[in-house]
């Protein structure tokens, strides 16, 4: 799924490692959900959500329901 | 993540897995280099091992708590790959002695390392899938 994260984080200034402290997750979970390559599960999409303050639709793109 | 009790609880691991090789070795050379086969002294110690491993177990699902979401599904996958490769090959080569393919008896020792290699393989394979 793509995903809009790695502009956030940029934005924020924030590293890969500084968003897993975040969201309690690993970096290499981070780098999976930046590259598109693992999907989060809702509870984490919704923590994503709450830290940008943003809506997750804002946050991914699922080109799949289009 | 909180490292700290990351931290803590693989060292609670390793000491668990520690102990429960220790005790392994000890119920299985114990009968012929320590008690010279007295059967309480091994019935004590295969009961000890199963209890330590009983304890090994929790420890291990203890780790299993603190990962996150993905290290989850990478550990899931090698362990449905892994239990799938130790049935599978399990029973091959259990019919292979039914059999007589193979000489000499089949030993569960080359089950458990079947099960272990492939857990590694799948593991490492899962790990750089998501790197």
């Amino acid at each position: 799924m793509k995903n809009k994260l790695k502009v956030l984080r940029a934005e924020r200034d924030m590293t890969q490692a500084d968003l897993a402290d975040s969201l309690e997750v690993s970096r290499q979970t981070i780098n999976a959900i930046e590259k598109g390559k693992f999907d989060p599960s809702l509870p984490l999409a919704f923590k994503m959500s709450k830290l940008f303050q943003l809506s997750i639709e804002a946050i991914f793109d699922n080109d799949e329901m289009k | 993540m909180e490292s700290e009790n990351v931290t803590k609880v693989i060292k609670n691991l390793a000491l668990w897995t520690l102990l429960w090789l220790v005790s392994l070795a000890l119920a299985t050379f114990g009968p012929k280099f320590i008690w010279q086969e007295n059967t309480t002294w091994s019935i004590v110690a295969i009961v000890i091992n199963t209890a330590i491993g009983a304890g090994f177990i929790w420890a291990q699902m203890k780790r299993m708590t603190v990962l996150d979401e993905l290290q989850k599904k990478i550990q899931l996958d090698a362990m449905g790959i892994a239990l799938g490769v130790g049935i599978v090959g399990g029973m091959s080569y259990s019919v292979m002695d039914i059999a007589n393919v193979i000489s000499g008896d089949a030993e569960i020792g080359f089950l458990v390392m079947l099960i272990s290699v492939s857990y590694m393989i799948a593991l490492a394979v899962g790990k750089m899938r998501y790197a």
